[in-house]
């Protein structure tokens, strides 16, 4: 069955009620992984509801707690119309590695994150930032963090009904700074085989006091690595700290093998990444404090 | 000696004429025509790799409303052993038929089954499923080397290859050729090496996909609109096809979108046009991405074992290479050219070649660039530069002091002519990037290569028009930029401006038969046709004012687009003006078989750098040196050497057809099928060398095939040098350089 109905509400409480009534719907935001799926034949919705006409979903606000970025405001407004970029370095280079400049005047966060895939590139950033999602539906508004949004590849937590309406990251520091990397064979237009989000806050003397290690295309969703941050925490970040983190990582990862490389590869790689995106995260402090 | 020595216009670099309507959009590819009425053909394609087709039960599809025709391979003629085209480009009507549509068996996962037209894309996808096909599974076998063990399943029970035993293997073919006294020279040799080396499978990777629309008239005339490289080849294969007069095809060739060898046979055509029989409307086809990788294309992976033995003063004294060719699910013939041209290169007189091709159930292969030189290539020029790092000799001088010069002979037995590879490799050793220090933790590889070059047919049409401007018609399509090459060479001869010349790719009625655009042969063939009816067109003006002037035409002279005699002229343009009056409407044409086709070869320097930790690769600098004999529009040369090597690094880098254990492809798309993007290769420097063609007027030899031979080895050293360790099987992806580095 092909699309028979496409409606872009003004408001919420519009889409709520179009997603409510029991037809088989869709959100959309960018559409770039829906479209894709639907010329795949892997997605067949009956009704289209775009949400880039709500304001509340594009907006992005700065406050004294915390960044809201409306689920789906695009890719390249984050990025280039918006105080992101200098709040979460790290979050915004995922962002920006997500297909190509026509990709990134659609594509949303909030998109990348329903989208649920297990390689998507903003989902370790957001764990490492400690995001959390504000969920809309039919029994009202609730919040959960990013991490137990995601519960399997395609599969997010969202009931029969209910929408992301935004992502809240808690306002960092001048002490903390986060990094995202990824590895693909290309430079480009590639998904990830490895993905590493890290936030790391040093106190004065260099001394780790908080540290967040996310990993992604590792595990059937991206994982909060909690043994890595504690291997961190309280230490100067240390060849040995930084050696332990890295085979929690390593331990945590329980990739298959698949045509975008072997389970081996992937763990070795992943360690790899941790390494090097603590790295940048350290010297992003350090760089911001001198 | 050359007709032409001295050049005006041959050289520069003028704006191409399909340049403006193709980067606005306005320029018309394979799927961009729609004619009046028309409806929509579907494929249905075979879920199993190997399968006896019990059973087809279209009757559900057909009873639906808005379906208008449906086909089976019953409705093609059985091909038995009649043979298409001659010499190099013969193809077996029963290794071309069952690639459109099968009969009785598939050989391969999604192989064409039947087909469908209805009156929308969806309602045909619809009624495709409708469309019963029951199968008799069999075992499948997609790997080459496992084919030819003993317990694989045999995909022809039919087919021997000349002088073995009869009784059914998987090998399509076999050829073995000798020169001298290998064995003896390998005994007299002071150094000697062998390895293998491999190369997977892989894609031409164009980024249009084949299209086509077809419209069967009331009187049964076939006509045909189709993204091709040459579409005199899709009307004599479509007709063989169906069965219906060659005479009664008329083939239009689109815009073409890419192809390098792999839009040189039909697949969509002749189901469209039985179904625009059937169906008494036209139908259009398109092929989604996913059938372009699964069921076109692909190149064969080849396996090359390469022994040479050379004195300690650097002269190679014998070789022996045996490749093993995976042909696919039919014969693709990818053997005889490894035999034949693995040893080009250099001075070789006791030599053996073995080439070997093995079905097994995948599509067929056909040509890339260059077909089955790179594989075997990779394989040759890896060994020649582990053979100078043992006899501590510089990779180029080794390569010079043993590259072929004009008179030495090669395997397939003629003596060369006047040929450019010592003068790449001399510009090669002393340009710059060779020169540079080799940077810190970065390795450096260069390799040489060679690709012999078609003649083949083709003919030219000349129209002077009443302004004096000129068209041109081909039956070449353009996939090169050769409309802006044929201008030159037109307005080379007659001497008038580069714009008032307007190339135009003719349909198959409207020109003399040319061969596809394929090996490299376009500039070279259809140009001198070009440059034939140009000549034809002097000598007429020439006659025509001799007439006026009322002299001799002998002693009237052509210069500077305008015939001389004393102080008298008169220019293209007014004779064209006054055609009417002096003679009749000035029209010229020229046809030909070339025999001026002349081989290239090409010398590449790779520079990559190895991220030891992740495994990937950076390629750092890049210069290709080619010979191109004469450079009739120099941007469009260098277009094709760096196009040549971006696709030979992303085959040396990541490009693989990975197949499950049911011999489905598992990465049918540009996601997991990774050829480079822009942003993978640095500035491809590119240095024309001209050692002109003795054979032809301009000098001209083929330039596009040749540039993707070398890129493999050279890749391929420069990862070993700055990894440090040795990898002979590509592609040479992070997880392999990977696990290569912790083995060590
Ligand atoms: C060429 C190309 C390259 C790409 N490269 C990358 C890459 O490098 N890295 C990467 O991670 N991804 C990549 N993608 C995938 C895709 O672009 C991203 O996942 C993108 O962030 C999706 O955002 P979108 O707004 O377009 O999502 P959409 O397609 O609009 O939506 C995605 C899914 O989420 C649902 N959805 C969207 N918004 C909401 C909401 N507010 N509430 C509930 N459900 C919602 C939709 O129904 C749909 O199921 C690429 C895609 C393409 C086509």
């Amino acid at each position: 069955m092909s699309i028979q109905e496409f409606v872009a509400p003004h408001s919420l409480s519009e889409a709520k009620s179009l997603l409510a009534d029991g037809a088989m719907a869709s959100v959309l935001a960018g559409g770039t992984d829906l479209l894709v799926g639907v010329r795949l034949g892997t997605r067949s919705p009956e009704r289209v509801v775009d949400l880039k006409k709500i304001p509340e979903l594009t907006a992005i606000s700065v406050d004294a707690e915390a960044l809201h970025i409306g689920a789906a405001a695009s890719a390249f407004s984050i990025l280039h119309d918006s105080d992101v970029p200098s709040f979460f370095p790290g979050f915004a280079e995922a962002l920006d590695l997500i297909g190509s400049t026509q990709i990134q005047g659609r594509c949303s966060a909030g998109g990348n994150l329903c989208n649920a895939s297990p390689a998507a590139d903003s989902i370790p950033a957001l764990i490492a930032n400690g995001a959390q999602c504000v969920i809309t539906g039919p029994a009202g508004d609730h919040q959960m963090p990013v991490e137990d949004f995601v519960l399997g590849p395609s599969k997010n937590a969202l009931k029969e009904g209910e929408l992301l309406v935004a992502l809240i990251l808690p306002r960092p520091s001048s002490q903390t700074a986060d990094a995202y990397l990824r590895l693909t064979p290309r430079t480009e237009m590639d998904i990830a085989v490895a993905g590493v989000g890290v936030s790391l806050t040093l106190d004065g003397e260099g001394t780790c006091t908080a540290a967040r290690v996310s990993i992604g295309a590792v595990a059937p969703t991206a994982l909060l690595v909690e043994a890595a941050g504690a291997a961190l925490i309280g230490t100067q970040l240390e060849a040995t700290a930084i050696e332990a983190a890295v085979a929690a990582a390593r331990e945590a990862a329980c990739p298959i093998s698949d045509k975008r490389g072997t389970a081996e590869y992937r763990t070795h790689v992943v360690g790899v990444l941790v390494a090097r995106a603590i790295a940048q995260a350290q010297a992003r402090i350090v760089e911001a404090s001198s | 000696m050359n007709a032409y020595q001295e050049f005006s216009i041959i050289g520069s670099r003028p704006i191409r004429p399909d340049g403006l309507d193709k980067v606005t959009g306005r320029a018309r590819y394979g799927a961009d025509l729609n004619m009046q009425g028309q409806i929509y053909g579907y494929i249905v394609r075979s879920p199993h790799a190997h399968a006896i087709i019990q059973s087809i039960d279209c009757s559900q599809a057909l009873a639906m409303e808005g379906v208008l025709a449906v086909m089976t391979g019953e409705d093609l003629p059985v091909p038995g052993d009649s043979v298409l085209g001659s010499g190099e480009g013969a193809i077996a009507l029963k290794d071309l038929s069952p690639m459109v549509m099968s009969q009785g068996k598939v050989l391969f996962h999604a192989q064409a089954v039947a087909a469908v037209a209805a009156t929308s894309p969806e309602l045909a996808a619809e009624a495709a499923a409708l469309i019963a096909v029951s199968y008799q599974v069999l075992p499948a076998v997609t790997n080459m080397h496992e084919a030819l063990g003993a317990d694989a399943p045999i995909l022809h029970a039919d087919r021997f290859p000349d002088g073995f035993p009869e009784e059914p293997t998987n090998l399509a073919a076999h050829i073995s050729l000798e020169v001298g006294e290998p064995d003896a020279a390998f005994e007299r040799a002071d150094v000697v090496i062998e390895q293998t080396y491999s190369v997977p499978m892989c894609h031409q990777g164009y980024i249009e996909p084949h299209a086509c629309v077809a419209r069967v008239d009331a009187a049964g005339r076939v006509d045909l609109w189709c993204s091709t490289q040459g579409h005199f080849t899709v009307a004599q294969y479509t007709a063989a096809l169906t069965g219906i007069d060659v005479g009664k095809v008329k083939v239009t060739a689109s815009e073409i979108g890419g192809g390098f060898g792999g839009k040189t046979t039909v697949y969509l055509e002749p189901v469209a046009v039985v179904l625009a029989q059937k169906s008494g409307r036209p139908v259009k086809m398109v092929m989604d991405r996913g059938d372009v990788f699964r069921v076109t294309g692909p190149a064969p992976g080849a396996q090359t074992r390469v022994k040479l033995g050379a004195m300690k003063d650097g002269q190679l004294v014998a070789a022996d290479v045996e490749c093993v060719m995976d042909s696919g699910a039919y014969n693709g013939n990818p053997a005889g050219i490894p035999a034949f041209m693995a040893t080009a290169c250099y001075k070789l007189t006791n030599a053996r070649s073995t080439g070997r091709a093995v079905y097994t159930n995948k599509p067929k292969i056909h040509a890339y660039r260059a077909p089955s030189v790179p594989q075997v290539t990779l394989g040759f020029e890896l060994a020649m530069t582990e053979l100078a790092a043992e006899l501590g000799m510089d990779p180029l001088a080794f390569r010079l002091k043993n590259a072929v010069e004009e008179g030495d002979v090669n395997m397939m037995g003629a003596p060369y002519k006047r040929i450019g590879l010592r003068e790449c490799l001399e510009v090669a050793s002393t340009h710059a990037h060779y020169k540079a220090p080799v940077a810190e933790g970065e390795g450096r590889g260069v390799a040489a290569g060679y690709w012999i070059n078609a003649g083949l047919q083709s003919s030219a049409t000349l129209n002077v028009l009443s302004d004096g401007h000129l068209s041109i018609l081909t039956g070449s399509p353009d996939i090169g930029g050769s409309r802006a090459s044929m201008a030159l060479m037109a307005a080379e001869v007659l001497g008038i401006p580069f714009e008032h010349i307007h190339p135009q790719i003719a349909a198959t009625d409207a020109v003399g038969h040319c061969d596809v655009t394929g090996g490299s042969r376009t500039t070279l063939a259809t140009g001198q046709a070009v440059i034939q009816a140009a000549e034809q067109c002097v000598a007429e003006m020439c006659r025509r004012a001799a007439a006026e002037w009322e002299v001799e035409a002998v002693v009237v002279t052509w210069s500077q687009g305008a015939a001389h005699y004393g102080e008298q002229s008169l220019t293209f343009e007014a004779l064209a003006r006054r055609a009417g009056t002096m003679g009749g409407p000035l029209t010229f044409s020229s046809s030909l078989t070339a025999s001026s086709a002349a081989p290239s070869f090409g010398v590449h320097i790779c520079d990559a750098k190895v991220d030891k930790e992740t495994g990937r690769t950076t390629i750092t600098r890049y210069t290709v040196i080619q010979d191109a004999g004469k450079a009739i529009h120099p941007a469009y040369v260098e277009g094709q050497m760096q196009g040549g090597a971006a696709q030979g690094i992303g085959w040396a880098l990541n490009e693989e057809y990975l197949y499950d254990e049911h011999g489905a492809l598992q990465n049918p798309g540009f996601l997991d099928y990774r050829i480079p993007v822009a942003s993978d290769l640095p500035f491809i420097d590119t240095v024309i060398v001209e050692v002109p063609n003795p054979l032809h007027p301009f000098g001209v030899k083929g330039v596009g095939e040749v540039p993707i031979v070398p890129p493999m080895p050279a890749v391929a050293e420069a990862v070993y040098r700055s990894a440090g360790v040795r990898l002979r099987d590509l592609p040479l992806n992070p997880p392999k350089i990977v696990a290569a580095l912790q083995e060590q």
